[in-house]
């Protein structure tokens, strides 16, 4: 690894500020960061950690809403939010005990890796991103692999799950990495149902408009038992084909929609 | 940079680069070996220590990170006269190692789980220790012996 300047600021604002440094990162729990800056895929000269960061660890739920501190851990998420069951599971699932321990929900928001749980879970359930400048809607944010509507030096602050009437998360497991090599997140509320994909398209989570029109008409697995989606553009790598990452994408759903319903 | 954390209840102070991991400082700066660096890529397990409490693996922490906290490791786990503790008796016991390269962070996370869940069934051990690679044991007795830390009746594992 590189060598690098190293702040600990204990506010938003400072860690804003350090940011503005030519080639500054922010580093939250460092369970992505920390690996690619062994490989010397990243050599900041200046690394921000936003561990030191009170005002951005917690969880709270008020008016239907769970919002969560970007600075909080996976751990705390599982054990926390008891108010949105099907998001406490997720973050249960994550890594392994001791990476759920380090890793935080802003810093894999920020890194929007195609195969990671929590676009899933923001994406399915319209969740809105807080950063230090403003908020962003979660059907804007994601644009596509490790691309999202950060700008440079901005800092998810907190995220806000409006917590639906019914939802559940089905994981089909890498099992060496534990990330997924297909996810499906569904979520029911008011206004309909959303189904959000991660670890199957080459262009990152997104959301299975299909099957959300089916299903917010009829919530049941026979609603999209029949549906396909295109294989044309999944992930195809040692692990699975396109068409094996299509068929995992419907599998997911059904098994969702069984156990949300 | 200076940091100052306490390490197994012992005030502890080092210089270290922003870029030095907190098994390094254990290591090579505090000479507390007991950490193995297996994979260097947080997936092996065998660095686990406790940070204020909670797992982690300290390959995959800056040690930066650590100024102000409570580490606990393997060497603060026995008795000062050497008496093992009862994960580590049990680890003994139950012949939960072989080569004993990934024993330190099997010892740690088992500490983190009995903690956590003091009963735990063993598919929960099971899936606590997915962090956790060993290459010799096939994990049965690691499974076993942490199942008799918890002070349970040891059921037949599975594959015996």
């Amino acid at each position: 690894m590189y060598a690098f300047e190293f702040d600990r600021p204990a506010t938003v604002a400072e860690a804003v500020a350090a940011l503005a440094a030519e080639d500054a990162q922010a580093l939250a729990g460092g369970q992505t960061l920390i690996p690619t800056l062994k490989q010397r895929l990243a050599s900041p000269s200046r690394l921000v950690s936003l561990s030191g960061i009170a005002d951005m660890k917690g969880v709270s739920t008020k008016d239907g809403v769970l919002t969560i501190g970007g600075g909080t851990s996976h751990a705390r998420v599982a054990a926390e939010a008891e108010a949105y069951p099907a998001l406490a599971a997720m973050a249960g699932r994550i890594g392994d005990p001791a990476v759920r321990n380090r890793g935080t929900i802003g810093g894999s928001l920020a890194n929007n890796d195609p195969a990671a749980d929590y676009p899933a879970a923001a994406l399915a359930s319209g969740a809105t991103i807080v950063t230090d400048r403003r908020e962003i809607a979660a059907d804007d944010y994601f644009q596509g692999l490790f691309t999202t509507a950060l700008e440079e030096g901005e800092l998810i602050t907190a995220v806000r799950f409006p917590v639906p009437q019914a939802a559940n998360y089905q994981k089909f497991e890498q099992p060496a990495s534990r990330f997924a090599l297909t996810g499906v997140f569904v979520a029911q509320t008011a206004d309909g149902v959303r189904v959000a994909v991660t670890g199957a398209s080459e262009d990152g989570v997104f959301r299975w408009k299909d099957a959300e029109a089916a299903l917010s008409e009829d919530f049941s697995e026979g609603a999209v038992k029949d549906l396909t989606i295109a294989p044309d553009s999944m992930i195809a790598d040692l692990h699975g084909s396109k068409q094996y990452r299509a068929h995992l994408v419907k599998t997911m759903t059904v098994r969702a929609v069984r156990a949300a319903s | 940079m200076h940091i100052s954390l306490t390490v197994n209840g012992t005030e502890k102070t080092g210089e270290i680069e922003g870029r030095t991991l907190l098994s390094g400082f254990l290591r090579d700066g505090l000479g507390l070996t007991g950490t193995h660096v297996g994979c260097d890529t947080s997936q092996c397990g065998a660095c686990v220590v406790h940070v204020d409490g909670v797992a982690v693996k300290s390959c995959t922490m800056f040690a930066a990170e650590a100024d102000g906290c409570a580490v606990d490791t393997i060497e603060g786990q026995a008795a000062p006269d050497g008496t093992l503790n009862v994960i580590q008796q049990a680890f003994q016991d139950h012949h939960g190692l072989q080569c004993g390269f990934c024993t330190p962070g099997m010892v740690m996370s088992a500490a983190a789980l009995l903690k956590e869940n003091p009963k735990p069934t063993e598919a929960e051990v099971r899936a606590y220790l997915e962090g956790n690679l060993c290459r010799c044991t096939g994990y049965h007795n690691i499974v076993r012996a942490i199942l008799a830390a918890s002070g349970q009746d040891l059921p037949a594992v599975a594959a015996e």
